[in-house]
C-alpha cells in the first residue's frame, strides 16, 4: 500500500517574454519561494528537490540541477533533474511525488522551468541528422501535418481551433500569471493573423515565455500541518512511444490513450468526462484542444473538435479545459506541464481566484512532448483518494 | 545603474560525429549512388525505410534489404511560411510526409515544382535527384520531390501511414 501525497503549496511566477531582471537561478527561486510561503515553509523543511526543463541546449546551461542546486536550498539534500522534453513539467512533478508516495520523503519541493529570451530553441532542435532533411523549422513545422491530417479524418469545421484560442485568452484574462492578455481578441482577428506553418496560423500558436513553476509536495502528515488545504493526489501516470514506428498515429497517439487510461484506473474513475470536473491540458497548438479531448477519451472518437464548437470545454461547459489561459497563454516550455498540474491543484484547493471554478472535486493535469512522444497526466482532488 | 541589467550575448558553435551503426551506414552509402534500400521486419514484414537495423514495435533485429521507389505519396504536409536558420529553400514552401512505393513508413521531405497551393493529400511525388557531384551519404541527396502527374492515391490507401 503507498502512502497518500498532497499538494501543500504552489507558486508561480508572471509568465513574460523577457525577465532580464532575474537570472535562471533567480528565477526558480522566485518561485520556489512563492511554494513555500503557500507551504508555510522554509527551504530548511524541504528533505530533496526535483527539478525539470526542456533540453539543456536551449539556454545552453549544460546539467542546470548542478548550478541550481544552492538557489533552490538543497546543499546537502538529495536534487534530481527530470527530463522527457515538453511533458518534463509534468513528469517532473510526478517523479516528485512518487518519493513522498514511496514514503522515502515527507516534503519534497518541485520546480520547473525555461528562459526562452535566454534560449534558442529552434537552433537546439535544428540538429540535421544525415537519415532526415532540415525541412519545417521548429515545433510548428512539425506538428502542422498532423493536424492536417486531423482535419481530413475528422471533418472538423475550419474555425475549430480559432475557437479554442479565443476561449483561452479570454481565460488568461483572469489569470495574473498569464504571459498574453488580450482584452479584444476576436475570431475574425485570429482568422487574419498570417498562416505561419499553414494550417497553423500566429495567432493560434503559442508565446514564447520565461518563467517558473513550483510546488510542494508533502506526505499525509506533513499536510495535516499545512496552513492552506491540500490538493490530494489521486493518480499519476506516464506512457511513452518511439519517435518513428510503421502506422504510428500521431494524431491519436496510442501512448497517450494508454496513459489516460492508465491515470483514470489509478484514480478510480469510469467516466472521466462526468467524474472529472475540470482539465489543464498542454494545447501549444489551438488545434490540439479536440485531438487530445478524443486521445483522453473525453470525446468519442472523430467528436473532440465538437466539444469545441458547443462550449463544452469553456468556463461555462461541462467540461471547462484550461481556465488559466493553458500553454496557447504561457509557455515557459520545461514549466508547462508542471503549470498543468499545479492549476489542477488550485482548482481543487479553491485557490485560483478569479479563474476559478465553482465545486471542483477532481482535476486532471496532463501535458505531452517531443514529437507526442511523451505524455505524463495526474488527477488530484479534495478529498483524500 | 540600479535598474539596469547586465544581458550578455554568448554563442555556442556544435559540431558532431554520427556513428551511423550498421544498417544506417548501408542505406547513406547507397543512397549516395541514387537508390533508396529499407529493412523488412522478420515479424511484422513492416518495410522501414530509414532502416536502423531494428524493429521499434517488434524489438527485434532486422537484416532483409528492401529496395524501395524513389517515387510516392504524399500523405500529409504543411506549407511553411516563414524563414527559419539553415533551410533548404526561400518560403513559402511544402514539407511533406511522403511514403515511398514499398515502404510502411513515410519519411520528410521538400515539394518543389509545383504551387503551394496544389499541394495536396494523396498527391503522387517523385524525387529529383542532386547532380552526380552533390551527392553525399545523406538523405539530402534527394533535392526534393516533385509530382509525376499520376492521378492521386486514395485516402483509404495511405490514411494509417501518415
Ligand atoms: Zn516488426
Amino acid at each position: 500500500m503507498s502512502n497518500r501525497v498532497a499538494v501543500i503549496g504552489v507558486g508561480q511566477t508572471k509568465y513574460a517574454s523577457k525577465r532580464p531582471d532575474v537570472s535562471i537561478a533567480g528565477l526558480l527561486r522566485e518561485a520556489a519561494q512563492r511554494a513555500l510561503d503557500d507551504a508555510g515553509l522554509t527551504y530548511a523543511d524541504i528533505d530533496a528537490v526535483v527539478i525539470g526543463k526542456a533540453p539543456d541546449m536551449f539556454e545552453g546551461v549544460m546539467m542546470p540541477e548542478l548550478y541550481l542546486a544552492d538557489a533552490l536550498g538543497a546543499n546537502g539534500k538529495p536534487i534530481m533533474r527530470v527530463h522527457t522534453a515538453g511533458s518534463v513539467g509534468g513528469s517532473t512533478a510526478i517523479v516528485a511525488s512518487h518519493l513522498v508516495e514511496a514514503g522515502i520523503h515527507e516534503r519534497v519541493l518541485t520546480v520547473a522551468f525555461e528562459k526562452q529570451s535566454e534560449s534558442d530553441a529552434m537552433w537546439a532542435l535544428t540538429v540535421r541528422p544525415p537519415f532526415q532533411p532540415s525541412t519545417v523549422g521548429g515545433a510548428g513545422g512539425y506538428f502542422a501535418p498532423y493536424i492536417r491530417a486531423y482535419m481530413r479524418r475528422s471533418g472538423a469545421p475550419a474555425d475549430t481551433g480559432m475557437r479554442t484560442v479565443v476561449k483561452d485568452r479570454l481565460n488568461a484574462l483572469k489569470n495574473p500569471y498569464a504571459h498574453l492578455h488580450q482584452p479584444d481578441i476576436t475570431l475574425e482577428q485570429v482568422a487574419a493573423s498570417p498562416m505561419l506553418w499553414d494550417p497553423i496560423r500566429y495567432a493560434e500558436t503559442c508565446p514564447s515565455s520565461d518563467g517558473a513553476c513550483a510546488m510542494v509536495l508533502a506526505s499525509e502528515s506533513a499536510a495535516a500541518k499545512a496552513p492552506g488545504k491540500p490538493a490530494w493526489v489521486h493518480g499519476t501516470a506516464m506512457r511513452s512511444e518511439p519517435t518513428m514506428f510503421a502506422g504510428r498515429d500521431q494524431v491519436n497517439p496510442q501512448a497517450g490513450q494508454d496513459c489516460a487510461r492508465d491515470v483514470y484506473k489509478a484514480a478510480g474513475i469510469t467516466n472521466p468526462r462526468k467524474e472529472i470536473d475540470c482539465a489543464e491540458i498542454y494545447v501549444p497548438f489551438s488545434w490540439f484542444e479536440a485531438m487530445w479531448m478524443e486521445n483522453l477519451g473525453i470525446a468519442p472518437l472523430g467528436e473532440g473538435w465538437k466539444m469545441v464548437q458547443e462550449g463544452a470545454t469553456g468556463m461555462d461547459g461541462d467540461f471547462p479545459v484550461n481556465m488559466s489561459g493553458g500553454v496557447l497563454s504561457s509557455n515557459p516550455i520545461g514549466a508547462s506541464g508542471m503549470i498543468r498540474y499545479a492549476e489542477a491543484a488550485m482548482q481543487v484547493r479553491g485557490t485560483a481566484g478569479e479563474h476559478q471554478l465553482d465545486g471542483v472535486r477532481k482535476a486532471m493535469g496532463h501535458a505531452y512532448g517531443g514529437g507526442s512522444q511523451f505524455f505524463s497526466m495526474w488527477i488530484v482532488g479534495s478529498e483524500k483518494p | 545603474m540600479t535598474d539596469a541589467y547586465g544581458v550578455v550575448s554568448r554563442p555556442v558553435r556544435l559540431d558532431y560525429t554520427f556513428t551511423a551503426g550498421k544498417a544506417l551506414s548501408r542505406f547513406l552509402t547507397i543512397i549516395e549512388g541514387g537508390k533508396i534500400i529499407g529493412q523488412r521486419c522478420p515479424k511484422c514484414a513492416k518495410v522501414y525505410v530509414p532502416a536502423r537495423g531494428s524493429c521499434p514495435t517488434c524489438g527485434v533485429a532486422t537484416a532483409e534489404a528492401v529496395e524501395v521507389k524513389d517515387r510516392g505519396i504524399v500523405t500529409t504536409f504543411c506549407i511553411v511560411n516563414i524563414p527559419f536558420p539553415g533551410m533548404a529553400v526561400k518560403p513559402p514552401f511544402a514539407a511533406a510526409s511522403v511514403l515511398l512505393d514499398g515502404a510502411d513508413i513515410a519519411i520528410f521531405h521538400l515539394l518543389q515544382e509545383v504551387p503551394v497551393e496544389n499541394v495536396r493529400m494523396g498527391l503522387r511525388v517523385e524525387a529529383v535527384w542532386k547532380p552526380a557531384s552533390e551527392m553525399e551519404m545523406s538523405m539530402e541527396s534527394i533535392a526534393y520531390f516533385k509530382p509525376t502527374g499520376e492521378p492521386d492515391a486514395p485516402y483509404d490507401s495511405y490514411k494509417d501511414l501518415l
